[in-house]
């Protein structure tokens, strides 16, 4: 494995090793460019991983302090912990579910087909989904996604049967078990979904996707990739004409290194790359990094999100197997009758007793939430994921106050929900009821968004320099040889599930990265 | 479908070792334990009082009520609060003090003494907002739940990977909905 001089500045160094920044190493890699990835948080392998909710939290979450404000209620039920994120190698792409849909047509138009909704900051995305299709279909090569690439779907469990029973008969027409970056059958070197129900706590049997064991090995076989864990980025320096010249990062030790680089690619989520970019702040950036728009951290989106848990007279043993393998396509559909712009997915999700008592409706107690817990076995369940507005004041900022174990300020994470994602989610929650009701269901429970899992838009895409921080590639407006490569560049987050587009765009990134480099660009 | 055995198993190695977690759960519940600061458990406490620990332990089933689970349960879920850090004490002497002096204003007698559940959750209610009750809430949400002999009551089986997965224990054996 490389190990690359702190002072070789012929390498790239990415910050973050998910979903972008580990497809992003591995691509650069497999293309002879020299890379270093600085990981925050450790390293831990398929046998680390631990099937017990609590303890898989504490092994490989982001705890680190995050402070919140606004009227989403994750900043009174959960005040510092806004997102459900990891903080080790592979990032999120661990505990992901692996649904994996493209974007619609119409939905990297947002600002043209939506027009201007108030108080949205739509914007279209500067590509199409005809300039994405090619990338889409090497992420879905790359990810093993199942319906597509001739790959069988993957059998439905308990939780999908009411789902789809439920659906079926609402009339529904598009439900199915998914496009899942689960193996069905065995591939690229591993095996196939033993519906072990652990999804999100990493995949014991590896047949889901992750950077970790699908990507970064590979990178590292090359010769090309060294990862460098507990390696805590902590700031972006430039020179005096604004090239970046490389990152500052708290090493295991508590020491402070300095990784030099011939460009430097973001990759922290949505919630860290902003602040590393505000961190980054400097005499010629007085507004941190790639921020002459004033657009850094801005449009936070976390999609319209929720749950609906239903109870029924029999058992469904909803935990078993898949957590994510089912979903209802139809209101991702462009129907504005419905009272909103955009749409959204019904998605199966499933979590275990003790993720449930603390979720379910935080902050409850007595026998109207007891009876709820009672019958857990009898629950089904799934997750609406719709499309929000972007809102300039949805925002990521530095806390004034709260500083991490280095003395870096932490991020702030502001959110409202626009009235377009309220009347969405009400709507999901009716449907989603409905679902269940008319398979039996003795009671339903529209439940509250869990802390963000999907953070988008704080670094967004633009044509304009004036309106976002980077371009179509992922290279920021301002400084050449600083790149975004996660979920931080999107313009708007469409109604489905983020990370397939991450990956899609950190392909065509390496492909765009490698071309500058041969043109003596970067 | 395959469904969950949800009895107890009752083991006969009963020992005290002198604090509240040393009495197996299901050892308790066997022995029919009720929640009185005469129980051994309850007078096992090495830093609460007796009546202190008794009343967290009434007042933890009257926040999380589940009649099929045990008092057992219940006293292991709070017996974290035994401690010996005089911060954590002192909080748990206030607040139960607290919840008596309310319980003595509306019924005249302590807590532990209020013999209906509707009228001892209204003194929950009345110190809903004090950071002693919003601590015991948020702290029971994972130390009663997070009990893996409570998950089996609940037919929930946790970890399956050591298992084999579901795929060939029922993930997808539900029988009662039409096929799709
Ligand atoms: C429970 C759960 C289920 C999900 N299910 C799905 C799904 O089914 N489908 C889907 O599309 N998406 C899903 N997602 C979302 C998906 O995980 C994310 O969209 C994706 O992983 C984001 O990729 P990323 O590269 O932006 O960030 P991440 O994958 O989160 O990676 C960021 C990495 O950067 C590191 N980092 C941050 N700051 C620094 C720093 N300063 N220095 C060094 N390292 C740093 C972090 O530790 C982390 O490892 C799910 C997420 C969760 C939490
Ligand atoms: S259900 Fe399948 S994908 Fe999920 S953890 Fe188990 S084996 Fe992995």
């Amino acid at each position: 494995m490389a190990q690359f001089d702190l002072n070789d500045d012929s390498v790239v160094c990415i910050v973050g090793s998910g979903a972008g920044g580990g497809t992003l190493g591995n691509e650069l890699a497999q293309k002879g460019v020299k890379v270093v990835i600085l990981e925050a948080g450790g390293r831990y392998e398929i046998p680390d991983f631990i099937n017990d909710e609590w303890a898989s939290f504490a092994q490989l979450a982001w705890k680190d302090m995050r402070t919140t404000s606004g009227k989403w209620r994750v900043a009174r039920d959960f005040p510092n912990l806004p997102a459900w994120i990891v903080k080790a190698v592979g990032g999120s792409s661990i505990h992901w579910a692996g649904a994996s849909l493209r974007f619609q047509d119409h939905e990297f138009k947002a600002r043209s087909t939506y027009g201007a909704v108030q108080g949205a900051n739509l914007l279209d995305w500067p590509v199409t989904l005809q300039e994405m299709e090619p990338w889409y279909a090497k992420a879905e090569d790359k990810l093993g996604v199942t319906g597509t690439n001739g790959i069988p779907r993957l059998p439905g469990n308990n939780n999908f049967k009411v789902l789809a029973a439920g659906a079926r008969k609402l009339g529904y027409k598009e439900v199915h078990t998914g496009n899942m970056a689960i193996n069905s059958q065995p591939r690229d070197q591993r095996g196939s979904c033993q519906q072990i129900g652990f999804c999100f706590q990493g995949c014991k049997s590896g047949a889901k996707w992750s950077t970790l064991y699908a990507e970064i090995p590979k990178g590292e076989a090359t010769g090309n990739l060294e990862v460098r864990p507990n390696a805590m980025a902590i700031k972006i320096e430039h020179d005096a004409r604004g090239k970046v010249t490389g990152v500052l990062y708290v090493d295991a030790s508590g020491a402070t290194q300095r990784q030099k680089a011939r460009a430097v690619a973001v990759a922290g989520n949505s919630i860290e790359s902003p602040r590393l970019l505000l961190n980054s702040a400097s005499p010629m950036f007085p507004n941190g990094l790639a921020n002459s728009s004033g657009q850094v951290g801005r449009n936070y989106m976390r999609h319209t999100t929720g749950s609906v848990y239903a109870v029924f007279d029999k058992p469904v043993h909803m935990y078993r197997g898949t957590t994510m393998a089912g979903i209802v396509r139809d209101e991702s559909r462009l129907d504005t009758k419905r009272g909103f712009v955009g749409g959204y997915e019904l998605e199966t999700l499933s979590i275990g007793l003790p993720f449930m008592a603390a979720f379910l409706d935080p902050g409850a107690w007595g026998r109207g939430f007891t009876s709820a817990l009672d019958d857990y076995s009898n629950m089904a369940g799934m997750w609406i994921v719709g499309e929000d507005m972007p809102q300039a004041t949805n925002r990521v900022t530095l806390d004034a106050k709260a500083k991490d174990k280095n003395g870096i300020p932490v991020a702030s994470v502001h959110f409202d929900d626009h009235a377009n994602d309220t009347r969405m989610r009400d709507h999901a929650y009716r449907q989603g009821a409905a679902i269940y009701e008319a398979v039996g269901a003795v009671r339903t429970f529209p439940t509250t968004p869990y802390p963000s899992t999907h953070n988008m838009g704080t670094n967004r895409m633009s044509a304009n320099a004036k309106d976002g921080v980077v371009n179509k590639f992922g290279q920021t407006h301002d400084i050449k040889n600083l790149f975004v490569s996660d979920g931080s560049q999107f313009t708007t987050g469409a109604a489905c599930n983020p990370t397939l587009t991450i990956v899609a765009l950190a392909i065509r990134q390496a492909d765009a990265m490698t071309g500058m480099m041969s043109r003596g660009e970067i | 479908m395959r469904d969950v055995d949800r009895r107890t198993r009752v083991s006969r190695r009963i020992f005290l070792r002198g604090s509240a977690t040393a009495v197996p759960a299901a050892a308790a519940a066997a022995a029919g334990m009720t929640v009185t600061a005469e129980s051994a458990w309850a007078q096992a406490a090495k830093n609460l009082k007796p009546q202190t620990m008794a009343t967290l332990v009434k007042a933890a089933r009257d926040t999380y009520p589940h009649d099929r689970l045990a008092d057992s349960y219940y006293i292991t879920a709070v017996a974290v609060y035994d401690s010996a850090d005089p911060t954590l004490r002192a909080l748990m002497e206030s607040g139960v003090a607290m919840l008596d002096a309310e319980a003595k204003k509306r019924f005249g007698t302590p807590y532990l003494d209020v013999l209906s559940e509707t009228d001892r959750v209204s003194v929950l209610r009345a110190v809903e907002g004090s950071p002693f009750f919003k601590k015991l809430r948020g702290d029971l949400v994972v130390t009663l739940y997070n009990q893996k002999p409570v998950w089996v009551k609940f037919g929930y089986e946790g970890a399956s990977a050591d298992k084999g997965g579901y795929i060939n224990r029922g993930f997808n054996d539900l029988d009662w909905l039409p096929e799709v």
